[in-house]
C-alpha cells in the first residue's frame, strides 16, 4: 500500500470506526510510527532499566478480560532526573507541577476537584493514559470539536474549559508556557506528526452485551467505590482530595472526553483500580463506565438552546447527554449492526479495527 | 505546638495499659505512645484508623491475617477491647522516629518508588493511595510514613507470599507482587525516614 492510501484508508477507519461523542477524525496527517524508529530514541541511559522497562511492559498481565492487554509503549520519556538544571529546566518543572497539582499550581483556571493528572496516570507518562509525550506530537492538528486547526496550547485550553470545568489560561500566561514545556520535555526525540503506541486511551471494543446501569452499578460497589466513594463523591484527606470525584459539581463536566462511555470504558480497563489495570473484563468496563457517565455533572459550556439542540449538535452516540441508557442502548445496537455490515463489505486491515481513536480528541 | 496534643490524650484504657487476661497489654510491645519497636518489628499504632485498627484484630482473629504474637493475643481480646484501643491509638500523634541514617542511594530509590511508581510494572506510587507524604486516607488506607522499616519490609513481604491476604480488592497483593526485595528493601526504609503527621509538608 502506498503512502497516500494508507494516510486515506486510516482517516476512513478512524471516522468511520470511532465516530467519537465529538464526531473528530484524529489528526489526519498522523501515520503509525514504526516500533523501530521509536524504540530508538527511547533514552538509553541506562540499558538495562530501558530493557526491563519493555521486556517487563510484555509480561503476562492477569486478565480477566477479553481485548488486547494495553500495548507496551515503545517510546519512553525521559526520565525526571534528567530534567536540566536551568532557565528550561525550571519551566519543565514548573509545568510538571501544575499539571500534577493542579488544583495549587494552577487555581485560577480550574473549576472543580480534578488534577490533570487524574486522568493522565504517571504525570502525563503513562501509554494508555492519553500520554503528554504522544499527544504533544500530533498538533497542530484540525479538530471536528473546535472547527479549526487546534494547536497544543489550544488543544490545552480544551482540557481547562471542559476535563478541568474551568477557564482556560492564556497562550502567553506563564501556566500555559509551563504547560507546553513539560509536554515537549517529555516527548523529547520522539518523532512528530506519528501516533505513537499507547497514544490516546486503550480502544476497548463493545461488548458482548449492550452495557447495562445495573450491572455498572455493582462493577462501581465491587471494584471502585473504595476510593471513590459509594455516590461518586471522591475521597478526601488532609484538606485535599485523594482520590478524585467522578461525577457531581466538583468532577469534569458534560463536555469532557471522559464523559463519552467509550473513552471511559478505555481508561478504566487500562488503569482501575491502580496496580490492577487489565482485570476488569470488557463487559465490566463498558458497564461501569456507563453507571458513572449516567450521573450529573456540571453543564456543557457549548450548551446552547436546549439539552435536545445542544445534544444533536455536540453529543452522538457514545454518552448519556439529553438521552436514556435505552435510547442510548438502541443507538450502540443499531450502531454494531452498521459495523458488522461495514466489515463484511470491506474487510479492513486488523492494525486499523484495533486502532484508538485521538487521544487528545477525546477531551 | 504538638505537645499541647498529649495533654488533651485520654488515659490508656486497660488492654493497652494492663491488657485482658491471655491478652497482652498492646503497650507492652507498642508503647503506651503508640510508637512500636523498630528492632523488634512491632509496628508504631499511633494515628491508625480507627476502623482499620479493629479491622486487622477481626482478621487476626479470622486467620486473613496471621502473626506468631498478634494471633492468640487478638483471639483474647474482646470486641470492647478492640474497640478502645483503637480509638485511643487513633488519637495520638504518631511519634516522631529517629531519621535512620541508611544508604542515601537506597533511600533515593525508595523516595522514587514512593512517589512515582513504577507504572510500567503496575505499581502505582505508594503516595498515590495512602495520601501525600504516606499520610494515610481514612478510614482504608493507613498512614505508612514513619513507620518502622523491619515491619513494612515484613507485611510487603507476607502480602507477596500470600501470608497476609486482608486487603481490600487485592490491591496490596498486586502492588507487593511486582516489588522486588530490593524495592521493598528501599521503599521502607524511605517510609522509616519520614516525619510525623503534622511535621511533614
Amino acid at each position: 500500500m502506498n503512502t497516500s492510501m494508507r494516510y486515506l484508508f486510516s482517516a476512513l477507519a478512524i471516522s468511520g470506526i470511532v465516530g467519537g461523542c465529538d464526531k473528530q477524525p484524529s489528526p489526519q496527517a498522523a501515520k503509525e510510527a514504526p516500533a523501530a524508529a521509536t524504540a530508538s530514541v527511547a533514552p538509553t541511559k541506562n540499558a538495562d532499566t530501558t530493557r526491563s522497562r519493555i521486556a517487563s511492559a510484555n509480561a503476562p498481565v492477569k486478565n480477566a478480560g477479553d481485548s488486547k492487554k494495553p500495548a507496551p509503549s515503545k517510546f519512553v520519556p525521559p526520565a525526571e532526573s534528567a530534567i536540566p538544571k536551568n532557565e528550561y529546566g525550571e519551566t519543565v518543572l514548573m509545568g510538571k507541577n501544575i499539571f500534577v497539582n493542579t488544583q495549587q499550581y494552577a487555581q485560577n483556571f480550574v473549576g472543580n476537584g480534578l488534577n490533570c493528572a487524574n486522568c493522565h496516570l504517571d504525570n502525563g507518562r503513562k501509554a494508555d493514559s492519553a500520554p503528554l509525550w504522544a499527544a504533544y506530537v500530533l498538533y497542530p492538528a484540525y479538530r471536528k470539536k473546535t472547527g479549526q486547526v487546534d494547536t497544543i496550547q489550544s488543544r490545552i485550553q480544551g482540557c481547562f474549559r471542559y476535563s478541568m470545568n474551568g477557564k482556560p489560561p492564556a497562550f502567553d500566561s506563564k501556566e500555559m508556557t509551563a504547560l507546553v514545556t513539560y509536554h515537549y520535555w517529555l516527548a523529547t526525540g520522539a518523532p512528530t506528526g506519528v501516533k505513537l503506541p499507547g497514544q490516546g486511551f486503550l480502544k476497548v471494543p463493545a461488548p458482548a452485551q449492550t452495557p447495562e446501569l445495573a450491572r455498572g452499578g455493582e462493577v462501581y460497589k465491587n471494584n471502585c467505590a473504595l476510593c471513590h466513594g459509594a455516590n461518586g463523591e471522591g475521597t478526601k484527606a488532609h484538606g485535599k482530595y485523594a482520590f478524585p470525584p467522578l461525577w457531581g459539581e466538583n468532577s469534569f463536566n458534560w463536555g469532557a472526553g471522559m464523559h463519552r462511555i467509550d473513552t471511559a470504558a478505555g481508561f478504566i480497563k487500562a488503569n482501575m483500580p491502580y496496580g490492577r489495570g487489565g482485570t476488569l473484563s470488557d463487559q465490566e468496563a463498558w458497564d461501569v463506565a456507563l453507571f458513572m457517565n449516567s450521573h450529573e455533572r456540571p453543564k456543557d459550556p457549548r450548551f446552547k438552546g436546549s439539552i435536545a439542540q445542544t445534544r444533536d449538535k455536540d453529543h452522538d452516540e457514545n454518552c448519556l447527554y439529553g438521552r436514556t441508557p435505552e435510547e442510548l442502548a438502541t443507538l450502540l445496537e443499531k450502531k454494531a449492526k452498521t459495523e458488522s455490515e461495514d466489515k463484511a463489505k470491506q474487510a479492513k486491515p486488523a492494525h486499523m479495527q484495533s486502532e484508538g481513536y485521538s487521544p487528545a480528541t477525546a477531551h | 505546638m504538638a505537645v499541647t496534643a498529649s495533654a488533651a490524650v485520654a488515659a490508656p484504657p486497660p488492654i493497652v495499659a494492663k491488657g485482658n487476661g491471655p491478652a497482652t497489654a498492646c503497650a507492652s510491645c507498642h508503647g503506651v505512645d503508640g510508637g512500636g519497636n523498630a528492632q523488634a518489628g512491632f509496628p508504631a499504632l499511633a494515628q491508625l484508623p480507627q476502623t482499620y485498627f479493629t479491622k486487622q484484630i477481626a482478621d487476626f482473629k479470622s486467620g486473613t491475617r496471621s502473626s506468631a504474637v498478634m494471633t492468640s493475643i487478638a483471639k483474647a481480646m474482646s470486641a470492647e477491647d478492640a474497640e478502645s484501643a483503637a480509638r485511643y491509638y487513633a488519637s495520638l500523634q504518631r511519634p516522631e522516629t529517629q531519621a535512620a541514617a541508611g544508604d542515601p542511594a537506597v533511600i533515593a530509590r525508595g523516595e522514587n518508588l514512593a512517589v512515582n511508581g513504577a507504572w510500567d510494572r503496575q505499581v502505582p506510587p505508594c503516595f498515590k493511595c495512602h495520601a501525600a507524604g504516606g499520610l494515610g486516607v481514612p478510614p482504608v488506607f493507613p498512614p505508612i510514613a514513619g513507620q518502622h522499616a523491619s515491619y513494612t519490609v515484613n507485611q510487603l513481604q507476607a502480602w507477596k507470599t500470600g501470608a497476609r491476604t486482608n486487603d481490600p480488592q487485592k490491591l496490596m497483593t498486586t502492588v507487593a507482587e511486582n516489588l522486588t526485595d530490593d524495592e521493598i528493601h528501599s521503599v521502607a526504609e524511605y517510609l522509616a525516614t519520614l516525619g510525623t503527621q503534622g511535621k511533614k509538608k
